[in-house]
């Protein structure tokens, strides 16, 4: 008989076996953005911390990458940097580095550029391949100011990385708006949207159809009702007992629980589906309110005035507001938890979720069409954009990107509108904000501060003369502590200052110990969280830091702040 | 003359460490008073034999690591070989090296890479080296994907604890990951909290039951586990499941295929079957690589003393590490537990809450699910009886019987009981209280 014949198998590509354990987590979308991306590195002082990032893009596939470096290499690189070998003292460290690289993937191109940056920069479109930027400092104020032009202009991202000693930091400068429709919220601590307290006719239908005498039922039937019919069932009920309305505070919700729980039928080991019932009351039985976060989205300029070259995210964002005004709730997801059920029965209350979830979608659709022929858009939104929007719009995450920090010589730092949350949170235990503090004072050292009276490389601190050095770095550092206090207008008591002031000194003295010295663990750890928040804004899935991260490798401590 | 075989060793030039000498040879604001700077530290550095367990994903990152931090006699022990899937994160290893053992080449990759660091590798498993061999080193570092391994290691590590001999305390350093998330964890055995404390932080997954597989199916797992578990039984019992044979994967993708489409099961694949069957964790270069970088960190710190570090005795111990949502790290101490089977002085009777009309069976399944035991084949005796032995044979038949009775015959309330599994070097001991109610 034919439907006897086994369907054929298509076992998994050579691509699809090497892959398999990250494709289990951004799947063949996020690997193709991946592989259709190039990052450059502008690379500088030890150079071990970039070189970690790039390792950990180029075993997982990305399509191109390119160090820009003109650093030679020296016995110190041999230390510290593990992509370099003996033979390659006295050549080019971007141009090893590269080779020894391209050998752990061969899907991957990988180019270098031995020009200085200054030369390099300075061509026309230098900049233009690249879909991604990474800068480590050392680097001049001038370039990384030439850098941030471009990352606003292009709306590229860029990273700007710092790993001196036990510390490190990333910043980043993403485009203004960098909005991720999948999020891949934990299943674990996120509460699935099942509609409860809103459920349309067919669910109804479906949960009176399965609770029909429920008090007769046999042992068998009344054991594999699945709770969400159970569910459904109590609420009826108990709303003819509360003047139409379903229980609606903690305590009700309790009281709502201990009458599910009585109902379930004194059997040894209990009923499972009962027991889900009951473990899902407090859970299930809200109203399925969008976050303020999905709120506050309907609320952008973005969102609010949809033109004919709006990115695709904004005219379903649109379309879905549009949906939300109507219907006061979002459209339905469309999964169903598992449950103590018949294979039938669940698989009939799936198909009823999953058909309404279309019905929404379809709704959204017809709306996204509207607005491309009022907006008369070129090309059309493909109809998967807008169920994946669909799907996953409870958790939908908007980050504002905006330039980091570019430390200028004799120049006051400026923390604008975050000045005032920044200043306050200063005095919590456990802040790292001093640290950052510390790395901006770093930068200005690097910014004054040449190897040789002809200009040459940037000095860091603490290269040769570590007590001056310190002094320097923590008299910079103080200054912006201060400037932060009286920017934010939020003066810390006089023991909390010193407190922090104190830190401050401290962070500082172990930043001047390394005398711009990596240390391997320091920058393989800092270039595992720069790869993986640079896959992050590749693939759009999962949530970015926003917008710089901090760590303390003396505590083993890391912070993200908002600068 | 050990001097003029030991290689580079002590004499090497130092312009290779110049960045970490500045470490090494200058003290810091969070550095002891009584700590000396340069010489001694540079001598622990090349003296200091490591032991790496586990040359996988963190176990790569780990003797790179280590070898960068100027360690120049390292262990590593692994009785892995290469596979295709390995090559996305294992960056030791290359396309010819598959099938290959993973600790051996590992070992002679970073000793050519990095000049002057010796490997030793060792291809077996940890369970074939005794007391004796896990004395020689100065610390451990585990990059393991199993439970069971670490389990078996913590105990060996806290057994071997003389409180005469200051040498026989090893301190274990311990990296995880899963997909975006890990910890790094250090224990300074019978001192802080070992990882029998901390095992219920990491809980077993419930395992879906047995009547839902063979009756009730809704998902399509439970279709790629009935193909497992009860159809390869049925049809194929002669042959021995491997999971890394295309053709057995292929057979179960097609069963459970069927399967599914009888129920209207959407959403059975191969990939699903594999890593259903395989129980497949999903992991990245990145992840390894921050965790194994906070593991080697701990490691330096805590030999070279250039800064403090974690697990010191009343300080945090574990750094628990997620990157899914922005990047979120918790730095704590956890605290150990005075009834730990395996670290605890007293060697109290931890308690256990039990149903007393389950049955001893029921009772033993359970075990294996319980964050708390996690133990899979257990042996149990009461204070007064032997309740039942998984082996020798005949002792084995001889305590079947009770496993059909109810706890309630066999054991008072209140009652220890002693469990041994083959897996783990100790006795673990239990106080059954009944349920009530
Ligand atoms: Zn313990």
């Amino acid at each position: 008989m034919a439907t006897d014949i086994p369907p054929p198998v298509q076992g998994p590509t050579a691509k699809e076996r090497k892959y398999d354990r990250q494709l289990r987590l951004w799947g063949a979308t996020g690997q193709m953005a991946l592989e259709n991306s190039h990052i450059l590195l502008i690379n500088s002082g030890p150079g071990v911390v970039g070189v970690e990032t790039l390792k950990n893009l180029v075993l997982p596939g990305v399509g191109h990458f390119t160090i820009q470096d003109s650093a030679i290499v020296s016995e110190a690189d041999l230390g510290v940097n593990f992509f370099l070998e003996e033979e390659h003292l006295g050549g080019y460290r971007a141009e090893h580095t590269c080779n020894l690289l391209k050998e752990l993937n061969p899907d991957v191109e990988g180019h270098f550029v031995t020009e200085p940056i200054e030369a390099f920069i300075d061509e026309p479109d230098a900049l233009q391949p690249y879909t991604l930027i990474l800068v480590t400092a050392p680097i001049r104020p001038e370039i990384l100011t030439i850098l941030s032009e471009h990352a606003s202009n292009a709306l590229v991202p860029l990273f700007y990385i710092h790993s001196v000693g036990f510390y490190s930091h990333f910043s980043i400068h993403l485009p203004p708006a960098f909005p991720i429709v999948d999020t891949h919220p934990d299943p674990e601590t996120t509460t699935r949207d099942i509609r409860l307290l809103k459920p349309w006719p067919e669910l109804l239908q479906f949960a009176r159809a399965k609770t029909e005498g429920l008090d007769t039922m046999d042992a068998d039937d009344h054991g594999h009702i699945p709770y969400i019919a159970l569910l459904l069932y109590f609420l009826e009920k108990w709303k003819e007992e509360h003047e139409g309305q379903p229980p609606l505070n903690y305590k009700e919700k309790t009281a709502f629980r201990e009458m599910v729980a009585k109902a379930a039928r004194s059997l040894e080991g209990g009923e499972e589906n009962f027991d889900e019932a009951v473990a899902a009351v407090l859970k299930s039985l809200n109203d399925p309110e969008p976050s303020s976060a999905v709120k506050g989205l309907f609320k952008e300029p973005e969102c609010l005035l949809v033109k004919q070259d709006s990115p695709a995210f904004w005219v379903i964002a649109h379309a879905v507001a549009l949906f939300y005004q109507k219907h006061g709730v979002l459209p339905l997801p469309g999964s169903v938890p598992d449950m103590k059920a018949r294979s039938k029965d669940y698989i009939e209350l799936q198909n009823i979720y999953k058909a309404k979830a279309r019905k929404d979608m379809a709704e959204v659709l017809e709306s996204v069409r509207f607005l491309e022929r009022t907006t008369m858009r070129e090309t059309p939104i493909e109809e998967r954009d807008v169920e994946t929007f669909c799907k996953n719009a409870a958790h939908i995450k908007l980050v504002r990107g905006r330039p980091f920090h570019v430390v200028q010589a004799g120049e006051k730092v400026q923390w604008g509108d975050r000045a005032k949350s920044l200043a306050q949170s200063l005095a919590f235990p456990d802040s790292l904000l001093p640290l950052y503090i510390a790395f901006l004072a770093f930068d200005e050292f690097v910014a004054t501060h040449n190897k040789n009276a002809l200009g040459g490389a940037p000095k860091m601190p603490g290269e040769d003369h570590v007590e001056v050095d310190t002094e320097k770095v923590a008299g910079i550092a103080f200054k912006i502590l201060t400037d932060l206090i009286a920017e934010g207008n939020t003066p810390l008591e006089e023991e909390d200052f010193s407190t922090v002031e104190t830190k401050l000194g401290e962070y500082v003295k172990e930043l001047v110990r390394a005398g711009g010295a990596e240390l391997h663990n320091i920058s393989a750890f800092t270039g595992g969280l720069v790869s993986q928040e640079v896959i992050k804004i590749i693939t759009e899935q999962y949530i970015p830091v926003d917008n710089t991260c901090i760590f303390d490798g003396v505590r083993s401590k890391t912070a993200v702040i908002q600068v | 003359m050990a001097e003029a075989t030991s290689g580079a060793g002590v004499s090497e030039s130092r312009a290779r460490w110049k960045y970490l000498d500045n470490i090494l040879h200058r003290p810091g604001p969070f550095t002891d008073e009584e700590w000396t700077p340069g010489e001694p530290q540079i001598e622990t550095l090349s003296r200091a034999k490591i032991l790496v367990i586990g040359a996988g994903g963190l176990g790569c990152e780990i003797l790179k690591n280590l070898a960068l931090s100027g360690f120049k006699d390292i262990h590593v022990i692994d009785m892995d070989t290469i596979d295709v899937s390995n090559l996305n994160r294992q960056f030791l290893f290359r396309h010819a090296d598959v099938g290959k053992y993973k600790a051996e080449v590992a070992a002679r990759f970073v000793e050519k890479r990095v000049k002057g660091v010796k490997i030793t590798p060792y291809c077996g498993k940890i369970q074939d080296k005794d007391e004796e061999y896990y004395m020689q080193f100065a610390l451990i570092v585990c990059g393991l994907d199993s439970i069971e391994a670490r389990r078996w290691i913590n105990a060996t590590v806290v057994g071997m604890v003389d409180m005469q001999n200051p040498d026989s305390m090893k301190p274990l350093v311990d990296g995880g990951t899963e997909g975006l998330k890990g910890q790094a964890r250090v224990i300074f055995p019978t001192m802080t909290s070992c990882i029998e404390c901390q095992l219920d932080m990491h809980a077993p997954r419930a395992a879906v039951p047995l009547c839902t597989l063979a009756t009730i199916p809704r998902q399509p797992q439970h279709c790629i586990e009935w193909a497992h578990i009860i159809a390869w039984e049925e049809e194929r019992k002669d042959i021995t499941l491997d999971s890394d044979d295309p053709e057995h994967i292929t057979w179960l993708y097609q069963k459970a295929l069927k399967r599914a489409q009888e129920f209207n099961i959407p959403g059975v694949t191969y990939s699903m079957t594999q890593g259903v069957v395989k129980n497949i964790i999903p992991a990245i270069a990145s992840t390894n690589a921050i965790i194994a970088a906070s593991c080697c960190n701990e490691v330096f710190k805590i030999l070279t003393n250039t800064n403090p570090f974690l697990g010191y005795p009343g300080t945090d111990n574990y750094m628990m590490y997620t990157g899914d949502e922005s990047i979120y790290t918790y730095t704590f101490e956890h605290m150990r537990k005075p009834d730990c089977p395996v670290c605890s002085e007293e060697n109290l009777a931890r308690p256990l809450q039990v149903d007393a009309n389950s049955t001893l069976q029921e009772f033993l399944d359970g075990l294996a699910e319980r964050p708390e035991s996690q133990l899979k084949k257990p042996s149990i005796r009461s204070e007064e009886k032997s309740l039942y032995y998984q082996f020798p044979p005949d002792l084995e038949q001889q305590t079947r019987p009770n496993l059909m009775k109810k706890l309630s015959e066999l054991l008072s309330d209140g009652e220890e009981v002693a469990i041994t599994d083959p897996a783990f070097p100790l006795q673990f001991k239990y106080k059954l209280v009944f349920k009530k109610g």
